[in-house]
C-alpha cells in the first residue's frame, strides 16, 4: 500500500465519521456506555485485587516457642521450619520485641502494658511467611507438630473465609466483565452494520471499478478504530475525574488502616490505556465483522 | 475481445436465465443488446464483468476465462472493463471530480496522474465546467456523462452499458449515444443493452437480440426488434 493510499484511507475514514454523524454518535455511545460500566468494574476489581494481595501478604504464621527452649533448641526448630516446603521466610522476634509491638499496636491505651516490661509474660516468636498465601494453613498445621512449639497462630478460621470470599469476588467480577464486553461487541457490530448498510452503494461502486477487498476494508477498519477510541474518551475522562476525587477524599478523611485505594498514578493511566485498547478492539472487531458480509462475491 | 461458448445460467431459485449462448464480439465493435425484460439480457451483460458466474460454459474476456476466474482476481478484471448503469450509480456525497477520481483512487493511482486523467475524461464528456457540482445539482444526462467518464477514466478496452438511456428523455439519450460513439471511435469495444428503438434503428450497428435465454438474432447493421415484434 502506498503512502497516498494510506492517507486516503485515513482521510476517508474520518470524513465518513462526519458524514454518518448520527450513526457515529450511536456507535460511539454504545462503546461509551459499555466502557463506562466495564471501567467501573475494573476499578472495583483492581482495588479488591489490590486489597486481597495486601491481605494475603500480611498473612503470617506466628509460632510461639516454649519458654523452656534454650537457644540450641530454638535454632533446631528454626531449621525444621525452614525445611518445610513453600516456607518463604522465617524471622525471629524476641519476647521483648513482641511486647513493644503489642504496646505500639494498642496505641494510646498501650502504655498500660508498660507494666509488663519488668516481667514479660510473652514468649519468643518465629514469624513465618509462606511463599504462596494459600499454603499458610498447611504449613501452620505442620509446624504445630514440631517440638518446642507452644502455640501456632495464623488467624485460624478468618484467613480461610477471607481467601474464599476474595476468590468468589474475583471470579464474579471477571465473568461480569467478560459478559459486558461480549454484549458490547454485538451492540457495536450491529450499529456499524447499519452504517455499512447505508453505504452498500459505495461498496458496490468500489467493487465495480476494481477495488480489492482489502482496499475496501481499510477505511471501515479505521472507522471502527476511531469509533472505539472516540467512545473510550468519555469513560476515561469521567472515571479519572471521579476516581481522583474519591481517592483524595478517602485518603484525607476516611482512610481505614486495613484498606487502601490504589494510588491514582499509575493505576488510572494503566486503566485508561486498557479502556482505550478495549474500545479500539471492539470497534475494529465490530466493523470488520459487519463489512465481511458485503464483500462476498 | 469477448467470446462466449455454450454459456448456461440457472439461478439458485431455478430460473433459467441463459440457455446456451454462443457469441463473439471483436475488439472495437459497437454492439446493441436488445430483448424483452426478463429475457436474460441483464444476465448476459453481467456475465461479461463477472457479476454473475455461468453455470456452465466458457466466457473469454481479454484472454481470461471468467468462468474459472478466482474471486480475488475479479478486481483486476474490472479495471479493464468500464460499466455504466441506468441509475448512474454515482456517490451523492462526492462532487463530479471526486466521483470520477474515485475509480482511480481505488486502484491506487498517484494523485498527479489522477488529476490529469480525470480532467481529460471530463473534457471528453463535456463537463469540465461542472467539476465542483454534486450529482443532485446535475440533470440526468449530465449525471450519466459523469458515470461514463468514470467508466472510461482508466482506459478500459471494453465499456459495458446496461440501459444507459433508460432514465433519460430522447434528446438527452442521443447525446449519450453520441458520446459512446466517440468512445468507440478511439477503439474501445462498446456493449450496450437498450430498449431505445429509434437509436438502434438510426445508428445501424450490430444488434444481438436475446429472448428466453437464447440469441434469436445477431445482425450487423441491424434494426431494433426481437422475435415477437420483429416480423
Amino acid at each position: 500500500m502506498t503512502l497516498h493510499t494510506f492517507k486516503r484511507h485515513v482521510r476517508e475514514s474520518i470524513k465518513s465519521l462526519g458524514r454518518n454523524g448520527w450513526m457515529t454518535f450511536a456507535s460511539a455511545s454504545a462503546v461509551t456506555v459499555t466502557l463506562l460500566l466495564v471501567g467501573v468494574f475494573f476499578v472495583v476489581m483492581f482495588n479488591i485485587n489490590h486489597f486481597a494481595k495486601k491481605v494475603e501478604n500480611d498473612v503470617e504464621i506466628r509460632v510461639h516457642i516454649e519458654l523452656t527452649a534454650d537457644s540450641r533448641q530454638k535454632d533446631a526448630l528454626r531449621r525444621q521450619i525452614e525445611a518445610i516446603p513453600n516456607v518463604k521466610e522465617v524471622r525471629y522476634s524476641s519476647k521483648d520485641e513482641e511486647l513493644k509491638r503489642l504496646i505500639k499496636s494498642m496505641g494510646d491505651e498501650g502504655s498500660s502494658f508498660r507494666l509488663f516490661e519488668q516481667d514479660n509474660p510473652l514468649s519468643d516468636v518465629y514469624v513465618v511467611k509462606a511463599a504462596h498465601p494459600q499454603d499458610t494453613v498447611k504449613i501452620a498445621k505442620q509446624i504445630e507438630t514440631l517440638p518446642f512449639v507452644h502455640k501456632v497462630n495464623y488467624g485460624q478460621g478468618t484467613v480461610e473465609k477471607l481467601f474464599d470470599a476474595l476468590k468468589v469476588a474475583r471470579n464474579v467480577g471477571l465473568v461480569l466483565i467478560l459478559g459486558l464486553l461480549f454484549t458490547a461487541m454485538f451492540l457495536i457490530s450491529n450499529t456499524i452494520k447499519i452504517t455499512i448498510f447505508a453505504r452498500r452503494r459505495e461498496i458496490e461502486i468500489m467493487r465495480l471499478v476494481g477495488a480489492t477487498n482489502g482496499f475496501i476494508r481499510w477505511p471501515f477498519f479505521l472507522e471502527g478504530l476511531w469509533l472505539g477510541m472516540l467512545g473510550a474518551l468519555f469513560p476515561i475522562a469521567a472515571l479519572s475525574i471521579v476516581y481522583y476525587n474519591v481517592y483524595q477524599v478517602y485518603e484525607q478523611r476516611v482512610s481505614l488502616p486495613f484498606f487502601e485505594l490504589l494510588p491514582f498514578s499509575p493505576f488510572m493511566w494503566q486503566l485508561s490505556a486498557l479502556l482505550l485498547a478495549i474500545g479500539a478492539g471492539i470497534g475494529i472487531w465490530g466493523s470488520v465483522m459487519s463489512v465481511r458480509k458485503f464483500l462476498k462475491v | 475481445m469477448i467470446e462466449m461458448q455454450d454459456v448456461y445460467k440457472t439461478y439458485p431459485n431455478g430460473v433459467v436465465a441463459l440457455n446456451g449462448i454462443n457469441v463473439r464480439i471483436k475488439q472495437g465493435e459497437f454492439v446493441y443488446v436488445v430483448g424483452p425484460s426478463g429475457a436474460g439480457k441483464s444476465t448476459f451483460i453481467k456475465m461479461m464483468y463477472r457479476e454473475e458466474k455461468p453455470t456452465s460454459g466458457t466466457i473469454m474476456v481479454n484472454g481470461v476465462n471468467l468462468a474459472k476466474l478466482k474471486d480475488s482476481k475479479v478486481p483486476l478484471l474490472r479495471r479493464h472493463i468500464g460499466v455504466v448503469f441506468q441509475d448512474f450509480k454515482l456517490l451523492p456525497k462526492l462532487n463530479v471530480y471526486e466521483n470520477v477520481a474515485f475509480a482511480l483512487e481505488v486502484i491506487e493511482e498517484s494523485p498527479k496522474a489522477i488529476r490529469k486523467k480525470v480532467m481529460e475524461v471530463l473534457d471528453l464528456v463535456g463537463l469540465k465546467h461542472k467539476i465542483r457540482s454534486y450529482p443532485n445539482e446535475l440533470s440526468g444526462g449530465e449525471q450519466q456523462r459523469v458515470s461514463i467518464a468514470r467508466s472510461i477514466v482508466n482506459s478500459p478496452k471494453i465499456v459495458i452499458a446496461d440501459e444507459p438511456t433508460g432514465n433519460l428523455d430522447p434528446e438527452t439519450s442521443w447525446g449519450i449515444v453520441e458520446l459512446f460513439e466517440k468512445i468507440n471511435d478511439r477503439g474501445t469495444t462498446i456493449v450496450m443493452a437498450t430498449h431505445n428503438k429509434e437509436i438502434v434503428n438510426a445508428t445501424r450497428r450490430r444488434v444481438i437480440a436475446i429472448e428466453n435465454g437464447k440469441i434469436v438474432r445477431d445482425e450487423a447493421k441491424g434494426e431494433y426488434g426481437y422475435d415477437a415484434s420483429y416480423v
